[in-house]
């Protein structure tokens, strides 16, 4: 069903939307959120989704996740289609194969580091010391393991972010979504946590969508789209298409 | 997933204290009042209890409850005694005269004349001094809790001396009867003995306490002794029924107490009620992420469902403890006396209880089942 791809290593793409849009309310009120988007993401690398504030990234990464419905258009997460999808296999779905990463960490306060990379393993039914067990193991990959016990209080925002990370990560998914990420982080806690994504998140088999403000961190994407009043402006790329479109990104 | 619920409730611990308290201490309002208007009802009936022996009282037809029957002439004992059915019956003089005391202190008492032969109705259980002493002259026998009544602070001593309508009366026992209505002293004489404490009447019996004969119940015989005299007969338990019943539709009391118990009920709904929603609604983020992270709106609805059953149950648990201690502690406080809290009072506060926090639970339930995941990414 997806067409054949122009490189010779024929990578399925993990993400495609076709003709995908979104409206909020309606008569007067009524806000075109995103106008018709196609778009393709390819796992094993970082991709960027950038563009001035109200374009509509929140939007497109909220309907890729699942956890919103277009209005219009097709909406393909690894090979399945989600905006038909039943929510009673939806909400499953999500919980295997999609990791999250928010702005706002939205660490559990009562739960511990260790315990808070836990909750997808939970989630999965996992019984609580194996699933500590695990996320004890990524948060050392995030460079946490000493931090483990502690409460999201006692952790600098750049570690809470951090730990969100390895909460995105524990259950091992194919998709990763994060809605600024760096947002609410110094500059140099935002490289880290990038580098920490390229370093950790990147996997051949998983797509890592990143959406960012912050053209500080522009360079960690293997491809950048670019939004504009709920479109896609364009993509710049660089890697395995080879040329690449749009400027040099530095 | 149910740790990670009792976790969340749980991490703030001075709103889970808060929410805790919170329906602990409308259980113990509503439990200490539901207990209290029991105890006081059961009081109003305690005396038909007190009267072992018989099980059926006839009265004037006009009696609404037990502390206004009027005299009867002595031929209603003769009739009684000649209905079909009836063993036994014999009279008993029940009503309110003044004692004055040695010091010229005087107190309201309420005094039963038993019949002298078979002493009907007598009181059982004694602290000092006996039943068989009631036959000596001017005899009586005084509760416990009356006694201290007309005695302050004095030990029990028998022998001691008052006087009713300037007739001197010894007492000779002191028993314990269930408390009271009304706090008064309650006293035990013979009916022939009554006759002189208390000022004169035509008619001094007011009730006739009677027996079925083998082979009849008490309403069978009732029904029969209506029947026959005009005079109202009645079951010990009808008699109960129809005493509680006067004093739930003609006193203020039921209101009184039906006010504070709703207070209790409205404490303890806004109270922790509105905290569990409150608490619900600031965890709204985190639900949030979690139904982003793959649980479905019915594992939340379990979730909040627990949350609220732990609050309830253990905020309940506390509330009936503190309760209990609370009767322990007034046991031997006389207008406390006897009054205790029952199975009853549990069940309903614990209904109550249910309800509430069925109620707080449905309203987060609500709000978390509404909620769209992807407020997640909303700042
Ligand atoms: N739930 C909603 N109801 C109504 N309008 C909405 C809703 N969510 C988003 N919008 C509107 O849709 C448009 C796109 O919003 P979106 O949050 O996707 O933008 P964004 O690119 O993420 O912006 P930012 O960089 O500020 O986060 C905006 O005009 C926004 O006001
Ligand atoms: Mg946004």
């Amino acid at each position: 069903m997806m067409e054949p791809n122009t490189t010779a290593t024929a990578i399925e793409p993990a993400v495609v939307c076709r003709g995908v849009s979104k409206t909020f309310g309606d008569g007067d009120s009524k806000v075109h959120a995103l106008r018709g988007v196609d778009i393709e993401v390819l796992p094993g690398a970082i991709s960027l989704l950038v563009g001035p504030s109200g374009c509509g990234k929140t939007t497109l990464i909220s309907i890729v996740a699942g956890l919103l419905d277009p209005t219009d258009g097709e909406v393909h997460v690894l090979g399945h289609r989600i905006d038909a999808m039943k929510s009673r296999h939806l909400v499953p779905f999500r919980g295997e194969n999609i990791g999250f990463v928010f702005q706002q960490y939205n660490l559990l306060p009562a739960l511990t580091a260790a315990e808070n990379a836990a909750v997808p393993l939970l989630v999965a039914g996992w019984r609580r010391g194996k699933a500590v067990r695990k996320a004890r193991e990524v948060l050392d990959a995030v460079g946490l393991a000493d931090r483990a016990n502690a409460l999201p209080s006692q952790l600098s925002g750049g570690q809470q972010q951090r730990v969100a990370i390895a909460r995105a990560l524990v259950h091992d998914p194919r998709l990763l979504v994060c809605d600024e990420p760096t947002a609410a982080l110094d500059a140099k806690s935002g490289q880290n946590v990038m580098e920490l994504f390229s370093r950790v998140a990147v996997q051949n088999d998983r797509a890592v969508i990143i959406v960012t403000h912050d053209n500080r961190v522009f360079h960690f994407g293997e491809r950048i789209f670019h939004m504009s009043d709920g479109r896609i402006e364009r993509v710049e790329g660089r890697g395995e298409r080879g040329a690449r479109s749009g400027e040099d990104i530095r | 997933m149910s740790w990670l619920a009792l976790k969340m409730l749980t991490g703030d611990r001075a709103k889970f204290v808060g929410l805790i308290f919170g329906v602990a201490f409308s259980t113990l309002l509503m439990a200490q009042q539901v207990s209290v208007f029991i105890g006081i009802v059961k009081r109003s009936a305690s005396q038909i209890y007190d009267v072992r022996d018989a099980d059926i009282w006839v009265m004037d037809n006009k009696v609404r409850f037990i502390d206004e029957a009027p005299g009867l002439p002595d031929s209603d004992l003769l009739r009684v005694r000649g209905v079909e059915g009836v063993d036994w019956a014999v009279k008993l003089y029940k009503g309110q005269v003044r004692a004055r005391l040695e010091d010229g202190n005087f107190r309201n008492v309420m005094l039963h004349g038993l019949d002298d032969a078979s002493l009907v109705g007598a009181p059982v259980d004694f602290v000092a001094g006996s039943l068989a002493d009631l036959r000596r002259p001017n005899a009586v026998i005084v509760d416990e809790n009356g006694y201290h009544y007309m005695w302050p602070g004095e030990p029990i001593q028998i022998g001691r001396e008052f006087e009713m309508n300037d007739r001197r009366a010894v007492l000779v026992g002191v028993c314990k009867v269930s408390a009271p209505f009304t706090t008064l002293p309650v006293l035990y004489t013979r009916y022939n003995e009554a006759r002189h404490y208390v000022p004169r009447e035509r008619n001094l019996m007011n009730f006739v306490l009677a027996k079925p004969a083998e082979g009849f119940t008490a309403d069978q015989v009732a029904e029969k002794i209506e029947a026959s005299t005009g005079l109202m007969a009645l079951s010990k338990e009808g008699f109960v029924v129809k005493t509680i019943k006067y004093f739930l539709s003609s006193t203020g009391i039921p209101v009184n107490f039906g006010i504070t118990i709703s207070l209790g009920f409205i404490v303890g709904a806004a109270v922790a009620g509105q905290t569990f929603y409150l608490f619900t609604i600031e965890n709204l983020k985190q639900f949030g992420s979690l139904k982003a992270m793959g649980v479905s709106n019915l594992r939340i609805a379990g979730m909040i469902l627990l949350q609220a059953w732990f609050v309830g149950l253990l905020g309940y648990g506390i509330g009936i403890g503190l309760s209990a201690l609370f009767f322990e502690a007034t046991a031997n406080i006389p207008h406390l006396a006897g009054i205790f809290m029952g199975w009853q009072a549990m069940t309903g506060v614990g209904l109550a209880v249910g309800m509430i926090v069925a109620l707080a639970g449905m309203l987060s339930m609500r709000r978390v089942w509404v909620l769209e995941p992807a407020v997640v990414f909303r700042g």
